[in-house]
């Protein structure tokens, strides 16, 4: 059974988002990374980059495959975790403390049509 | 769907062992146990083990059978002795592959061919077209032969202690000992494999290949799918038929000419093979290495730096042991000299790197 956890917003995509302020800090699911399997390298945008919802952000890949990650709220890029590049296992060993980029929210509403843990329980598997 | 897929004597191990499985060549084969990277370390610097009971068998017996494979085969088995192995292709006329194989001479008489799981019915269906005139006979034993590939610097240890036969250790590469079980069951031994890695390939009924398979895993050996099969061969530099071998891809555009003997008086595909040698094809098999830890894939484009495509990705890693972004792309042959700076699309970006030689990692075969 993989990992999901009370007060995040869940994508259909299987990212996760955390609010603090007006800033949307996202990870993937651990759901996500069991799927994938051993993450080898993490695609990740640039600071200052700006996304629309449901916009491609980057990439996960993992031996076999390669994942897109979408953005699951719009906003522009103020923080990106680049300890990934060097670690992208970190992925892999605790999805929602390697969080992957921080969003300043253009529009909050959009955290609405997000899902609470108990609506992605029903589709995480 | 799912109910059509076929499945190996090795079924219920991969399911009890809790391996990810997935569709392959019609089967439901183990993908990963422990992860494909712990399996794939396991293979380079220890012994892991692979079902691939998937692989078909096809045997040719008769009065003609020597000069029959011989005409459905690139390379020569005239001076082939019995328990002795050789690698080559089937071709079409125009020198397109049917399948890459291994053809085993056998000690009785006749030959097995071991060809990949997704072409036993094609490949069984086109030699029997092409023997007319031969007095051979052919049989698809496919479903007789469960088979494990044990791979990696600890696979002799492991089949002699398995066997309790110190003779295995002088098996030479590409040859192979028959065996039997003390019911008279019949068990091939070769030292072949698909790593990279010193290994052996041992064919058996599936009574005999589940006993065998329990007694390793008790011993310790680690289940390797087929994710790190294929990371294996890749970095060994060996194709996989329908990315680097393929009716559209022949052996001279792949770089394996070495396996197609122009000496022999014919063999489907020769002509059509020579002329590529000799007045040279449009597009050729190459490695690439990227600057980058960004991860080509099998249909990326490769390009020039001004943008123009000269090629395509046909499998791509980053490689485990070596630990760099590589791949094999076909391209066109004006740019697939050693050295040439070529850049690989991925998603959004271009990335750079250059041609390098496809043996990406320098293989330890016990010759």
């Amino acid at each position: 059974m993989s990992k999901i956890i009370e007060g995040l917003l869940y994508s259909e995509s299987h990212e996760w988002v955390k609010v603090e302020g007006g800033i949307a800090v996202i990870g993937v699911s651990d759901f996500a990374q069991s799927e994938m399997g051993d993450i080898t390298y993490v695609d990740l945008p640039s600071e200052g980059d700006s996304f629309e919802a449901g916009e491609e952000f980057g990439a996960l890949e993992s031996v076999k495959a390669s994942s897109e990650l979408y953005c699951p709220v719009s906003g522009e890029v103020v923080e990106v975790n680049t300890e990934l590049e060097a670690s992208p296992e970190k992925v892999n060993e605790d999805a929602y403390g390697a969080w992957i980029i921080k969003v300043r929210l253009s529009d909050p509403a959009e955290l609405e049509s997000l899902m609470d843990a108990a609506a992605y329980a029903a589709i995480a598997k | 769907m799912d109910q059509e897929l076929k499945t190996t004597c090795l079924h219920e191990e991969h399911v009890a062992l809790g391996a990810k499985m997935s569709p392959f060549a019609g089967f439901d084969m183990p993908i990963q146990y422990s992860g494909i990277i712990d399996e794939h370390n396991a293979v380079r610097k220890a012994v892991g083990m692979f079902d691939v009971s998937h692989m078909g068998e096809i045997i040719i017996d008769g009065p003609d059978a020597q000069s029959f494979v011989n005409h459905i085969f690139t390379n020569d088995v005239t001076a082939l002795e019995p328990g002795c192995i050789l690698y080559g292709m089937m071709c079409y006329q125009d020198g397109g592959v049917v399948d890459d194989l291994l053809v085993y001479k056998e000690f009785e008489s006749g030959y097995l061919l071991v060809v990949n799981a997704a072409n036993i019915d094609k490949d069984f269906e086109w030699i029997k077209q092409q023997a007319d005139g031969y007095e051979v006979e052919i049989f698809n034993d496919s479903d007789s032969w469960g088979q494990i590939a044990l791979q990696g610097p600890g696979a002799e240890d492991e089949l002699v202690r398995y066997f309790g036969l110190e003779e295995l250790r002088e098996l030479e590469f590409y040859t192979f000992y028959d065996l039997e079980d003390e019911d008279g069951g019949r068990i091939i031994v070769s030292r072949t494999g698909y790593t990279g890695e010193d290994g052996f390939e041992i064919y058996a009924d599936g009574e005999i290949i589940r006993d065998m398979w329990e007694a390793l895993l008790e011993d310790g050996v680690k289940p390797c799918g087929l994710g790190c099969r294929d990371t294996l061969r890749f970095e060994a530099g060996l194709p996989l038929y329908g990315d680097e071998l393929s009716a559209e891809i022949s052996p001279v555009m792949a770089g394996f000419s070495m396996f197609c003997k122009f000496d022999k008086p014919e063999f489907i595909g020769k002509d059509a093979l020579l002329k590529q040698k000799t007045e040279g094809v449009a597009r050729k098999l190459v490695g690439i290495e990227l600057k980058d830890n960004a991860i080509p894939r099998a249909g990326y484009p490769v390009e020039l730096e001004d943008g123009t495509q000269v090629g395509v990705v046909t499998t791509g890693y980053h490689s485990i042991t070596l630990d760099k972004s590589l791949c094999f792309a076909l391209v066109d042959s004006t740019h697939a000299a050693l050295g040439t700076p070529l850049f690989v699309r991925i998603r959004k970006r271009v990335f750079p790197g250059e041609v390098v030689k496809k043996r990406f990692y320098k293989t330890n075969y016990k010759k």
